[in-house]
């Protein structure tokens, strides 16, 4: 490999420590612009070890309700890719190390191009982007500009995805792969532990790529049980809605949301050796 | 002569377009999230098998003939056509089937197959209510649950609909999100899918969507040009020399234009929701005015912002309020083998208000787009040529709102 990313070094770092990965999402520009910035630091400084960052859409398909108003409220905000880009940009100048994957969907990229739009993130310090509803079958162009500036795809398997196209799925993929654990949209409610670790088994068996496991956990005791058979935990609705019960005093959410990750990281950390 | 009761299901469904992965050239294809992929492919699956079945196709005839009440008729407005001067226009009378719109014919057809792939819950989008009328119709007729998403605001403009919906047995989800109108009402729908991907079958209105859904709903629209097509070559002896529908999702649109495409003689014409003006950016016209980008599944035209933001639809029909439109549409529009124009509100009520008083058929303002612009095409044209429009639903659902913008309170 020519290039060790940002993510891959991260979690080859870990690995080494037997420490599984929190990666929260927060939605870029959410509840303001510039609140973003300071949620991000003090997440790392909490014990996240990645941060997926929301691009806001004005038609997130596959997002539940919390998610969705996160965007309307971003784009009310007067959100953009661009400002989305600042927003890395700026958490850049503190943080050279925590790598920051974008999140969201195609039609923006579409908008800025794919190329353009690659060369822009990369520049900004982006790591890697998890678009949603660009499949593999349909990703090629855009993986093409993403690659040829180092930066990882990252892809989505789910409980109803065949073992072929895991195996398809994986060989596109870098940096890692996301498991979605349930069938339904962000934030939806129960969580099957054992269907996850079989799935999780299978994932395994095609890839050596770290799997981080996401949808439906939503406190310390969900994430020490994902923890135990993840790479990675991926925390997104329950981050989200702290922002939007603080969404009226953004200077508080630094605080609120560095609590919220410490207890996270802590009971992962109690069942991780 | 072809005879229109010879067009059996089997030579309409699955035509040449798109490619096995959905794509109309650069349009179309399967832009979705990962936990819709199975349910999407088991979809093409069983649609593609069931397309060539002959016991499904053999009922899907029955339904269309028996509950639906096709084929509807080719009518020949007379009296219009000699006060415009010009072409001799026909009406494919698609307001006279059963629930009185197109819909049905891919409602039918969708429920049938939704039947035979084991599924018991259906959910549909809908904007102006018709779908939503539609599929609860053949959820009613089938005993199969039925929920249908709609925007809260479109509940509010849409009362009647909503009445009848329920009525029928559905269960009418009000849809708070975005801008609470067709595209959300789309997107709460995809949403009910991911998570009930087991027992539920999405049936969407229009030909848009991650494939097949595309090309299935064209299919099941496609008998309304096939029988427009043996209609007046039965009536003439010969084609028409243009299509006229007009384009929301561009369902309508798409089952009239598709059994023309090999004849290169007939123009076809889809007439987008211009509102306000296409100038004032208030309106309903992504082919006119849009650009391409993705949405809900597939590459299409779209109204959107630089950011590649999804903005808001006008216009005084409320089927053909949505940012969108069918990829097949986009194709046809870059290949030039289609021509896309935009009426506005002023010029479809104009419409609506003529083919009520000279013809006695009070047409639907999504259709009086279409009409509006046929009268504009044939009255440059000679008196033996030939105009087919497609008078997709009739207009009784718009009466208050055309009462309403006259300042009369019913």
């Amino acid at each position: 490999m020519l290039h060790a990313s940002r993510i891959t070094d991260r979690f080859a770092a870990l690995k080494a420590q037997q420490r599984t990965a929190l990666i929260p999402f927060v939605t870029a520009g959410d509840p303001t612009p510039d609140a973003t910035v300071p949620v991000m630091h003090a997440m790392v400084e909490a014990g996240a070890d990645l941060i997926e960052l929301g691009v806001p859409f004005s038609d997130p398909m596959a997002d539940g309700p919390v998610i969705q108003r996160a965007s309307e409220r971003a784009l009310a905000a007067g959100m953009s890719f661009g400002k989305v880009l600042d927003v890395v940009r700026e958490f850049r100048s503190r943080d050279g190390e925590t790598p920051v994957v974008l999140m969201g969907y195609l039609n923006p990229l579409e908008a800025a191009g794919y190329a353009r739009a690659a060369e822009r993130a990369a520049a900004a310090g982006v790591d890697g982007f998890l678009t949603v509803d660009l499949p593999p079958e349909e990703g090629e162009g855009f993986v093409r500009e993403v690659r040829a500036r180092g930066l990882d795809p990252v892809f989505l398997v789910a409980p109803t995805t065949s073992d072929e196209r895991i195996e398809r799925i994986c060989g596109e993929a870098s940096g890692f792969v996301y498991y979605v654990s349930l069938k339904g949209v962000t934030g939806a409610a129960n969580l099957d532990t054992g269907e996850v670790a079989e799935r999780m088994a299978r994932i395994r068996r095609v890839t050596d790529l770290p799997v981080g496991v996401g949808f439906g956990i939503h406190d310390g005791a969900s994430a020490a049980r994902v923890a135990r058979i993840g790479d990675a935990v991926v925390v997104g609705s329950a981050v989200v809605a702290r922002v939007e019960a603080n969404a009226e005093s953004p200077d508080a959410l630094p605080g609120v949301l560095a609590a919220f990750i410490g207890e996270l990281r802590a009971a992962m950390d109690a069942e991780t050796p | 002569m072809p005879k229109l009761t010879n067009v059996k299901a089997e030579e309409r469904l699955i035509g040449r377009h798109p490619d096995e992965r959905g794509h109309f050239g650069p349009y179309g294809g399967t832009f979705i999230a990962e936990t819709l992929m199975r349910p999407v492919a088991e979809l093409r699956d069983a649609y593609e098998r069931y397309a060539k079945d002959p016991e499904f196709l053999a009922e899907l005839d029955a339904e269309l003939r028996h509950y639906v009440g096709r084929p509807s008729p080719l009518y020949h407005a007379h009296r219009w056509s000699q006060a415009v001067g010009g072409a001799r226009m026909y009406l494919k009378r698609e307001d006279l089937n059963h629930t009185g719109a197109h819909k049905v014919n891919n409602t039918v057809g969708q429920a049938l197959l939704a039947k035979r792939m084991g599924k018991t819950r259906i959910i549909a989008e809908t904007g102006a209510g018709q779908h939503g009328v539609a599929a609860a119709t053949v959820a009613a007729r089938l005993g199969l649950e039925c929920v249908v998403y709609m925007g809260a605001e479109d509940i509010e403009r849409q009362a009647p609909n909503v009445f009848r919906m329920k009525l029928l047995g559905a269960e009418v989800v009000s849809v708070e999100s975005g801008s609470k109108t067709l595209k959300d009402a789309l997107n709460e729908a995809m949403r009910d899918w991911v998570g009930n991907v087991d027992d539920t079958y999405y049936i969407i209105g229009t030909v848009a969507g991650p494939h097949p859904y595309p090309m299935m709903v064209r299919d099941f629209n496609s008998v309304i040009g096939h029988e427009a097509r043996a209609q007046v070559l039965e009536r003439e002896g010969r084609l028409p020399d243009a299509c006229v529908a007009c384009v929301g999702g561009g369902s309508n649109a798409m089952g009239l234009f598709h059994p023309f495409l090999d004849d290169a003689d007939v123009a076809l014409y889809g007439v987008e929701a211009g509102g306000s003006g296409v100038e004032t950016g208030k309106h309903a016209a992504p082919l006119s005015a849009g650009r391409p980008g993705v949405l809900h599944g597939n590459r299409t035209y779209l109204m959107q912002d630089s950011d590649g933001q999804i903005t808001p639809a006008h216009s005084i029909s409320a089927g053909l309020d949505y940012p969108g439109v069918g990829p097949e549409h986009a194709w046809l529009k870059d290949t030039g083998r289609a021509t896309y124009v935009a009426v506005n509100d002023d010029e479809a009520l104009a419409a609506f208000h003529a083919c009520t008083r000279t013809e006695g058929i009070i047409p639907a303002l999504e259709s009086s787009h279409a009409l509006a612009y046929a009268v504009k095409l044939a009255a440059g044209m000679r008196p033996d040529d030939i105009v087919v429009v497609g008078l997709s639903g009739r207009g009784d659902k718009d009466i208050q709102t055309v009462a309403a913008i006259e300042g009369i309170h019913l």
